[in-house]
């Protein structure tokens, strides 16, 4: 075979190599991808930690308005909760007594009841003497929002309005302590 | 592998069974053979011939047909064993771990294993996906492998074909001809819509190449449809989620930013089996309880465009809608369905406010069990005041009553009762037909009068995106079923020889009898030599050695 017949091989080959390897990748990566998802789809990841923390406006027991972007510049600690969980009833003394630290400091605590009624959450934030603001997210929508599942759930929202970092389950009161820390503002 | 060289001097790729140019066969095995093979035309295909690097290697093992048959078979019996024990969709329990102990408690080692494998929830494992895309792989491939060299083939197809190549063509014919054969052969076949090419002393007439690319069309609709299939996994092409609501209740819809629903009422109705129903009473008396209907109403909220979350008067009234089995609330490609429900979960509670001793009634109160109010003002200075309220009363806890649920299930309440004769008031605490009086004896006492319920009810919400992929995914499989079971590809060649000889051949993908039907009017028109079907030939000797051999 001549030198010209040999490049011109050549190139065809280095072509249909190119071109396989490219057609395999691209359909091995869709298949990784569909595994990635189905391998996610159990815990429907809407909110990520770097994520924008969604706004919301609720109404606290006094009546006031807190609307999330209105701590821009605070750190916020936004607490899902109701009075029938253990845990979250647990961790609100120790939570309270933290806030006494940090509000000074710039970070907020809002404690967001899940849909249940005024006497009951009232009753409750009488009982544990509770200082921080408590909404009740009536419609479940900014639990919708935030996908939450298990109660109590944490998210800890930077000054910079993202998400730092979201808990599930109980928190010790060195836990709160460490993540109000680490949402203070500088 | 060597490229071919034919006798008439084309170069063929490595692995070719019949020459590209001029048809003449180039392996041993098809030179012995009496038919040619005609799938492919006789094409090498492509794969087959290259195997160097790894890329090579996977390439041509995707486009073996034996693996993808492979593949499938692997797929059904996977399916099949996923049939055996209910997937976890239909299991009571809700939590992963849950879920495994159910299939260990209830089905043993084998349910152990069940689960460990992934049956349990087949169609989300990683080894079924990784099996489907396979299938898709294999798809591709094999049919690239298959369609490039197929395409060309019967694109850069000469007319004249060694007469050895048609020699072994099913249909053949061979005799002495006319000297306007060819030219009335063209005109009936051109008559009978087949494209004539010509050349010197040959032609090639072909009908419905079209029906070729048939099996092609045919997987490119179904890997539209896994592709489908595939983006139904990815977050917001489907959404299948259910939503429990009470009547009065508004709540956001799961995974519909934006959207509230508010429950008005939800009404079961059954069959009465009287008045214009008497005609279901044997029925009824058979069965039992007949629903008629289950309906609820609801109110359809948008959020405003600037409302956030929460925010009690941001929103707009869509709609308002009966939702009824098979009577979906539509919306902005959403779907609610009527799917479930709860009767008579408790709503208020209504108590007469009593002395014990006389059974002297002072007034009546009721409890919201949903939005209890603090102070319950009666008359003549008696009142009561609520401490506590616990509506899944659970029992106690370091003396402090519990609630398990913020569900009215079992509701409990911590009172006080004023009475102008105890004005410091008597503290009680009230379940279901249970009162205990935690700090002494009472004078007076709350008696349970009666409740008001109300009904939940359970709908799912759906969307589904992929639908008009899977669609038209299902419609390109059709068509291209249609394109190769419903047309022929069909061919002639025809030469003459310089003495006369006329020499035909012909060939088709499928449908002989119709091919034949054609070749009758050409055969009569042209006066064309009798064609024998050399397939029917070998049938018949076949099938007289057979019976050689059974008088033998």
């Amino acid at each position: 075979m001549d030198e010209k017949g040999k490049q011109k091989k050549n190139s065809k080959k280095r072509k249909r190599a190119v071109m396989r390897t490219t057609i395999l990748a691209i359909l091995i990566a869709a298949i990784g991808y569909t595994i990635y998802n189905s391998a996610t789809a159990e815990d429907v990841t809407v909110l990520k930690v770097g994520d924008k923390a969604p706004n919301f406006a609720l109404v606290d027991l006094e009546g006031n308005d807190h609307k999330l972007s209105d701590y821009e510049g605070q750190g916020v600690f936004l607490n899902f909760w109701g009075t029938w969980c253990k845990p979250c009833a647990k961790e609100m003394p120790a939570m309270d007594r933290q806030y006494e630290v940090f509000s000074n400091e710039g970070v907020q605590v809002l404690a967001v009841n899940i849909a249940q009624s005024d006497f009951e959450v009232q009753s409750f934030a009488d009982q544990y003497g509770l200082s921080f603001p408590v909404v009740i997210d009536k419609t479940k929508s900014v639990m919708t929002a935030y996908n939450i599942r298990p109660l109590p759930t944490t998210v800890l929202v930077n000054p910079e309005g993202n998400i730092q970092r979201i808990i599930t389950g109980e928190m010790t009161e060195q836990d709160i302590e460490g993540f109000m820390e680490e949402i203070k503002p500088d | 592998m060597e490229k071919l060289q034919c006798q008439c001097g084309h170069v063929n790729p490595p692995g070719t069974k019949l020459c590209e140019s001029c048809g003449r066969s180039l392996t041993e095995k098809e030179q012995n053979s009496k038919l040619v093979d005609m799938r492919y035309e006789g094409t090498a295909r492509r794969s087959q011939t290259y195997n160097k690097s790894i890329i090579d290697k996977v390439w041509n093992f995707f486009s073996s047909v034996k693996v993808g048959v492979g593949i499938i078979v692997f797929l059904l019996v996977a399916a099949a064993i996923g049939t055996i024990l209910p997937q976890k969709a239909f299991v009571p329990a809700n939590t992963e771990a849950t879920i495994k102990d159910y299939y260990a408690d209830t089905y043993g080692v084998v349910g152990q294993i069940y689960h460990a494998l992934g049956f349990h929830d087949l169609y989300s494992s990683f080894w079924f996906i990784i099996l489907v895309g396979m299938l898709a792989i294999s798809l591709i491939i094999a049919s690239l492998d298959r369609f490039v060299p197929l395409y060309k083939s019967l694109k850069n197809q000469r007319v004249l074909r060694h007469p050895s190549f048609m020699g072994k063509q099913r249909i053949y014919a061979e005799g002495p001809g006319a000297e306007d054969t060819l030219k009335k052969a063209e005109e009936k076949l051109t008559e009978l819509k087949y494209k004539v090419r010509t050349d010197k002393n040959g032609l090639l007439a072909e009908k419905g190449r079209f029906s070729r690319w048939g099996p092609y069309v045919n997987h490119i609709g179904l890997i539209i449809f896994l592709f489908g299939v595939m983006l139904r996994m990815m977050p917001g092409f489907y959404i299948d989620e259910s939503l429990w609501i009470r009547e009065g209740e508004t709540r956001a819809i799961p995974e519909v930013p934006g959207y509230y629903l508010e429950n008005k009422n939800f009404e079961l109705e059954n069959y009465s089996g009287e008045g214009g129903e008497e005609i279901f009473g044997e029925a009824l008396d058979r069965v039992g309880t007949v629903a008629k209907n289950y309906q609820t109403d609801i109110v359809l909220y948008k959020k405003k465009e600037d409302a956030l979350p929460g925010a009690v008067d941001g929103q707009e009234v869509v709609k308002e809608y009966p939702i009824r089995v098979n009577q979906p609330l539509k919306f902005d490609g959403y779907a609610i369905y009527q799917m479930d429900f709860r009767l008579d979960e408790l709503k208020a509670m209504t108590f007469s406010f009593i002395n014990k001793e006389t059974e002297d009634s002072f007034g009546e109160l009721t409890i919201d069990l949903i939005d209890p109010k603090k102070d319950y003002e009666l008359d003549n200075g008696y009142s009561v005041k609520l401490i506590g309220y616990y509506p899944d009363f659970s029992g106690f806890e370091n003396g402090e009553p519990q609630t398990a649920t913020p569900l009215p299930n079992n509701p409990g309440f911590l009172v006080k009762l004023f009475t102008p004769e105890t004005p410091e008031g008597e503290t009680s605490f009230i379940t279901i037909q249970n009162t205990v009086e935690p700090l002494g004896e009472n004078d007076y006492k709350l008696a349970f009068q009666s409740v008001e319920t109300r009904d939940v009810s359970g709908l799912t919400v759906r969307k589904d995106s992929t639908l008009p992929i899977l669609g038209l995914g299902g419609l390109i499989f059709m068509i291209g079923v249609a394109q190769g079971m419903y047309f022929n590809h069909r061919r002639f060649w025809i030469q003459q020889k310089t003495d006369g000889t006329i020499l035909l051949a012909g060939h088709t993908n499928k449908n002989w009898f119709g091919l034949k039907k054609d070749l009758n009017q050409v055969v009569e028109y042209a006066s064309l030599p009798a064609y024998t079907d050399q397939q029917d030939e070998i049938d018949k000797q076949e099938k007289a050695e057979k019976e050689g051999e059974v008088l033998s």
